[in-house]
C-alpha cells in the first residue's frame, strides 16, 4: 500500500508566540520549528501500516528549502521519501495547499492520505476536508482508530460522548486525532539512515498545479491581557458591582 | 599524523581566529535531531520515573539504559562493525549534554558509555569487541569501570588489587576491593584494574557471573540517589587470559588515555545540567509573586539568572571548542578506534581538564543559584532545585577531583613547553620584557565587536604566562611541589580558556547571523570576560605575592596591573539585557 502523508512544518509549541510588531506574522527570533505534532500520529500510523502489510509511506512539505529539515525529522520517523513543494515565498491558504496536495496525488495515485487533523499554528483544520473535496475522495476525520480491509477502511472517530464507525472507500483522505497511537522517538540509526533518504524538490509549476488563495490573513493580534481580579468586603457590594460595573446582571 | 593541527595547550601563546572553533552553532540539522531525541527521551521516559529511580526500585536504571540503547543513545562511541554509529565526538558531547535532566540516571548512563565501554572500544581484543561491543552499544549489557580502591583513590596507581596466573595458564585469579563503583549494582560487565603479581597494572574485562567476583553493599551518597554505587569484591576470582584488555603493565594508559574522553563528557553533560536547572530557575522566578511582582521582575534575581545564563554560555562554548579541536585531529589521524585515536585525545588533555573543572563548577554555581532563586522552596525536596543542588555535586570529585585536574594543567603545560611542542617559555620570556618595557599610555580604540574584550582575553592569557614564567624561574623544578601556586596556574589558563572561547564563539556566530540577533550572546561574553580579569588579577596578585616580596614583588605587581588596566564593562546593564529576553520570551534561549 501506498500512502502520502502531509507535514506541516509549525513553530514549537512549547514557545511563547509573539507577534512581529506590524502584525504580519510571528517573530521568529528564539523559535525553534517542528514537525506538526497532529502529523507525527499521521506518520506513526502510516508507517505501522507498511511495516505489517508492506507498501511505502511518502511525505509532502509545502513551504520554502527550510522544509526540508523537516522531512528528514519525518522520514527518521520511518517514512521511505519525500517531496518538498518550494512555493519560492508564496504563501497559501488551507485551499492553496490542498490544491498542490491534490497534484502531488494525482501524480503518485496513492491508496491512501492520512494526515495531522490540523496544524498547530494556525489551527485551521480545513486542507484535508479540501483536499477529499477536490479529488472527490471519501474523508473519515479525527481518526481514533484505523482499520484496513480490501479497499475499505474501517475509521473510528471520538465524537461526543462516544465513538462513531466509518466506512471509506478508498483511496481516502483520514486525518490523525492525538489518540491514534503513540508516535515513536526518532532512533539515531534511523536519523542518520533519513539522510540518505530521497527528497525530490519541485515547485507547484512542476507538478502542474495552478493554487489558489480565496482567504488571505489580514492581520495577527494578541488577546487582550486580561485584567487584574478586585477583592470586594460584601454580598451587597459584589452585587453592586456585578450590577453596575460588570454590568452582567 | 599531519602537523597541520592546533597544538593542544597552544591556546596559550597563539592567537585563535573564530573561523577556526568549533561552537554549537555549526551543528548538523542531523546532529540537532540527535540532541532532539535524547531530550525528549529524558522528558519523557526518564523525568517521570524519577521518585521510581531515587529509591533504587531495582530493574528501573537497567530498563531505562535499554531502552535508550532501542533508540541507539548509546552507541556513538562504539565503531558500526561492533553494533554501534561510530559517531564523531560532537555528536557524542551533544547527546551527553541532552541526557541531563536526572542526576542518577545521567551518571548511570556517562558511566556506561564512557568507562564502561570505552576501554574495550579502544583497548579489546578483537574476541572481546566482537563479544561485548554490540550488547554494550544496544542496552542489553551493562558496563561498569571498576578502579578505584579504599586506599587507592586519586593515587590511582598504587591499588593492591592483584592478579596472579594459575598454574595451567589459562586464567588469572584476581583478590581486591574495589571502590565507589557506578553501575556496580547492576552492571553485566566489568572492567578491572589489577597489578599482575603485584607489580604490572593491567585492565581485565570480567564477566557479572565470573566466580569469585561478589558485589558489595550500595554506598549511601548526599545526591545521585538513584545510582548505583557499590564495592565489588574478588576472592579468587578467575579471568580467562583472553580477557586481558591493552598490554600487560600497559593498564595505566587506559586508566588515563579514557579518562581524558569521560572529562570533556563530564563537561557536556554539566553543560546540559546548568541549562536544565537554569530553566527551572527561570519558570519559577515567572511564576512566584512576592510583594505583588514575578521574582523575575526584580533585580536581584534577574542578575541571578543573567549571570546563570552568561557562565552556562561559557561553559558550553568551552566544551564544544574542545571537542571540535579533538574531532578534526581524531579525522586527521584517520578516524579509528584505536591507539592512534587515543593520542589525538590525549593531545588535548590540558583543555579536557579544563573543561571538566570549568564545567563542573559552573554547574554548582548554577545550581546553587537556583536554589536560592526558589527561597524556601528550594531547600525542600519537593522542588527539583534541592536534587539538583545536590546531584551537582559528584561532578567535582569524580573523573579525577578538581584538585587533581587543576594540577594537570600546568603539570602538562610544562611537559609540552619542555619538548618544544609549545613555545611557552619563550612567549613568557618575551612577556617580561615586553613588561619590564615603557608602558604604552594610549588605550587602544575599541571599534569592533568585542574588540575590548579580545583585548581582555589576550591580557589574561599574559597573566597566566607571567605568573607561570615567575614560578618557572623562582622554583625551577621544585615548581612541582609548589601545589598552591600551580593550582593559582591552573586558575589563570582555565579563566582564559574559558574567556577566549565565549569570545571567539560570539564572534563566529556574529559573522554568520549578524550582530543585531546576538545581544544575548555579546552581554555574556562581556560579562565572562569582565569577570575573568577580576577574578584573575586576585588570583595573580596572591601567586604572586606568595612567590616573591619587597621590590621585586612591587615591581611584578605593577606589571600586573599593566595586564588589568581597562575601563570596566558595565555589567549591571549587560545582566540585565540577558534577564530582559529571558522574562520576555519566557524561556531560555541560546
Amino acid at each position: 500500500m501506498k500512502i502520502m502523508v502531509p507535514v506541516r512544518r509549525v513553530p514549537n509549541p512549547d514557545v511563547k508566540v509573539r507577534l512581529k510588531k506590524d502584525g504580519t506574522g510571528i517573530e521568529t527570533e528564539g523559535v525553534n520549528f517542528l514537525v506538526n505534532p497532529f502529523d507525527e500520529y499521521a506518520i506513526e500510523e502510516a508507517v505501522r501500516i507498511t511495516e505489517k502489510s508492506g507498501g511505502e509511506v511518502f511525505l509532502v512539505s509545502i513551504g520554502g528549502p527550510e522544509n526540508e529539515e523537516t522531512l528528514r525529522a519525518g522520514l527518521a520517523l520511518g517514512a521511505h521519501r519525500a517531496y518538498l513543494v518550494d512555493l519560492g515565498g508564496e504563501c497559501y491558504e488551507s485551499s492553496g495547499i490542498a490544491d498542490i496536495l491534490a497534484a502531488v496525488f494525482k501524480q503518485e495515485n496513492p491508496d491512501l492520505v492520512i494526515m495531522g487533523k490540523q496544524s498547530v499554528d494556525t489551527d485551521n483544520n480545513q486542507a484535508a476536508q479540501m483536499l477529499a473535496a477536490k479529488l472527490g475522495l471519501a474523508q473519515a476525520c479525527f481518526a481514533y482508530k484505523v482499520e484496513l480491509q480490501d479497499g475499505k477502511a474501517v475509521v473510528q472517530r471520538e465524537i461526543d460522548g462516544g465513538l462513531e464507525v466509518k466506512e471509506v472507500e478508498l483511496p481516502a483522505v483520514i486525518t490523525a486525532d492525538l489518540r491514534l497511537n503513540q508516535p515513536r522517538y526518532a532512533s539515531l540509526p534511523a536519523i542518520m539512515k533519513a539522510k540518505k533518504k530521497e527528497v525530490k524538490k519541485v515547485t507547484p509549476a512542476d507538478l502542474g498545479a495552478e493554487p489558489k488563495n480565496r482567504a488571505r490573513v489580514l492581520g495577527l493580534s494578541e488577546p487582550p491581557p486580561r485584567k487584574a481580579g478586585q477583592k470586594v468586603a460584601s454580598v451587597d457590594e459584589l452585587v453592586d458591582k456585578l450590577v453596575n460595573e460588570a454590568k452582567v446582571l | 599524523m599531519s602537523e597541520n593541527y592546533v597544538k593542544g595547550g597552544s591556546f596559550l601563546v597563539r592567537e585563535t581566529t573564530p573561523e577556526e572553533v568549533f561552537t554549537p552553532e555549526d551543528f548538523t540539522s542531523e546532529q540537532l535531531q540527535f540532541a532532539k531525541t535524547a531530550r525528549d527521551f529524558i522528558d519523557n521516559e526518564v523525568i517521570p520515573r524519577n521518585d521510581e529511580i531515587e529509591e533504587k526500585k531495582p530493574g528501573v536504571v537497567p530498563e531505562l539504559l535499554r531502552k535508550a540503547g532501542e533508540l541507539g543513545l548509546l552507541m556513538a562511541d562504539v565503531p558500526e562493525e561492533y553494533g554501534g554509529l561510530g559517531l564523531d565526538k560532537a555528536s557524542s558531547a551533544l547527546v551527553t549534554e541532552n541526557m541531563s535532566g536526572q542526576g542518577s540516571f545521567s551518571v548511570a548512563f556517562g558511566a556506561h558509555v564512557g568507562i564502561g565501554t570505552l576501554p574495550l572500544v579502544y583497548y579489546g581484543t578483537e574476541e572481546l569487541k566482537k563479544k561485548y561491543l554490540p550488547g554494550l552499544a544496544d542496552g542489553s549489557l551493562v558496563g561498569c569501570y571498576c578502579l578505584t580502591e579504599p586506599t587507592a583513590g586519586s593515587d590511582a596507581l598504587s591499588i593492591r588489587t592483584k592478579a596472579v596466573l594459575s598454574e595451567d595458564g589459562k586464567h588469572y585469579i584476581l583478590n581486591g576491593t574495589k571502590q565507589f563503583i557506578t553501575n556496580g549494582g547492576f552492571a553485566d560487565v566489568f572492567t578491572v584494574f589489577a597489578k599482575i603479581d603485584g607489580e604490572q597494572f593491567t585492565g581485565f574485562v570480567l564477566d557479572k557471573d565470573t566466580p569469585g567476583l561478589k558485589i558489595g553493599p550500595e554506598e549511601h551518597k548526599m545526591g545521585i540517589h538513584g545510582s548505583s554505587t557499590t564495592t565489588v569484591i574478588f576472592e579468587d576470582a578467575k579471568v580467562p587470559v583472553e580477557n586481558v584488555i591493552g598490554e600487560i603493565g600497559k593498564g595505566h594508559k587506559i586508566a588515563f588515555n579514557i579518562l581524558n574522553i569521560g572529562r570533556f563528557k563530564l563537561g557536556a553533560g554539566a553543560v546540559g545540567s546548568s541549562k536544565r536547572a537554569l530553566e527551572h530557575a527561570l519558570a519559577y522566578a515567572l511564576e512566584r509573586k512576592q510583594f505583588g511582582r514575578r521574582l523575575a521582575e526584580f533585580g536581584a534575581i534577574r542578575e541571578k539568572l543573567a549571570e546563570m545564563y552568561a557562565r552556562t554560555y561559557a561553559a558550553e562554548s568551552t566544551v564544544y571548542r574542545t571537542v571540535g579541536l579533538i574531532d578534526q585531529l581524531l579525522s586527521l589521524s584517520g578516524g579509528g578506534h584505536d591507539e592512534a585515536a587515543l593520542q589525538a585525545i590525549e593531545e588535548y588533555s590540558v583543555e579536557c581538564a579544563i573543561v571538566k573543572v570549568f564545567g563542573s563548577e559552573v554547574l554548582d554555581y548554577v545550581v546553587d543559584q537556583t536554589v536560592q532563586t526558589y527561597g524556601g522552596y528550594g531547600y525542600c525536596a519537593e522542588y527539583p532545585a534541592e536534587r539538583f543542588y545536590r546531584d551537582s555535586r559528584i561532578n567535582r570529585i569524580f573523573e579525577g577531583t578538581n584538585e587533581i585536574n587543576r594540577l594537570l594543567v600546568p603539570g602538562m603545560l610544562l611537559r609540552k613547553a619542555m619538548k618544544g611542542e609549545v613555545p611557552l617559555f619563550q612567549a613568557a620570556q618575551a612577556l617580561q620584557e615586553e613588561l619590564m618595557g615603557i608602558p604604552s599610555l594610549d588605550m587602544d580604540a575599541d571599534l569592533g565587536l568585542l574588540d575590548a574584550e579580545k583585548r581582555l582575553v589576550a591580557n589574561l592569557k599574559k597573566i597566566c604566562l607571567f605568573v607561570a614564567g615567575v614560578a618557572a624561574q623562582k622554583f625551577g623544578k621544585g615548581l612541582a611541589e609548589q601545589q598552591n601556586v600551580l593550582l593559582r596556574i591552573a586558575d589563570l589558563a582555565i579563566q582564559a580558556y574559558a574567556a577566549e572561547s565565549t569570545v571567539l564563539r560570539v564572534l563566529k556566530d556574529a559573522a554568520k547571523r549578524g550582530e543585531d540577533r546576538l545581544a544575548l550572546p555579546i552581554a555574556a561574553a562581556r560579562i565572562v570576560c569582565e569577570e575573568a580579569v577580576t577574578t584573575a588579577e586576585a588570583t595573580a596578585r596572591e601567586a604572586l605575592a606568595g612567590i616573591e616580596e619587597g621590590d621585586t614583588l612591587m615591581t611584578m605587581l605593577a606589571a600586573l596591573r599593566r595586564l588589568v588596566r581597562r575601563t570596566p564593562a558595565n555589567l549591571v546593564a549587560a545582566r540585565e539585557t540577558i534577564a530582559a529576553k529571558l522574562v520576555e520570551m519566557e524561556r531560555v534561549i541560546w
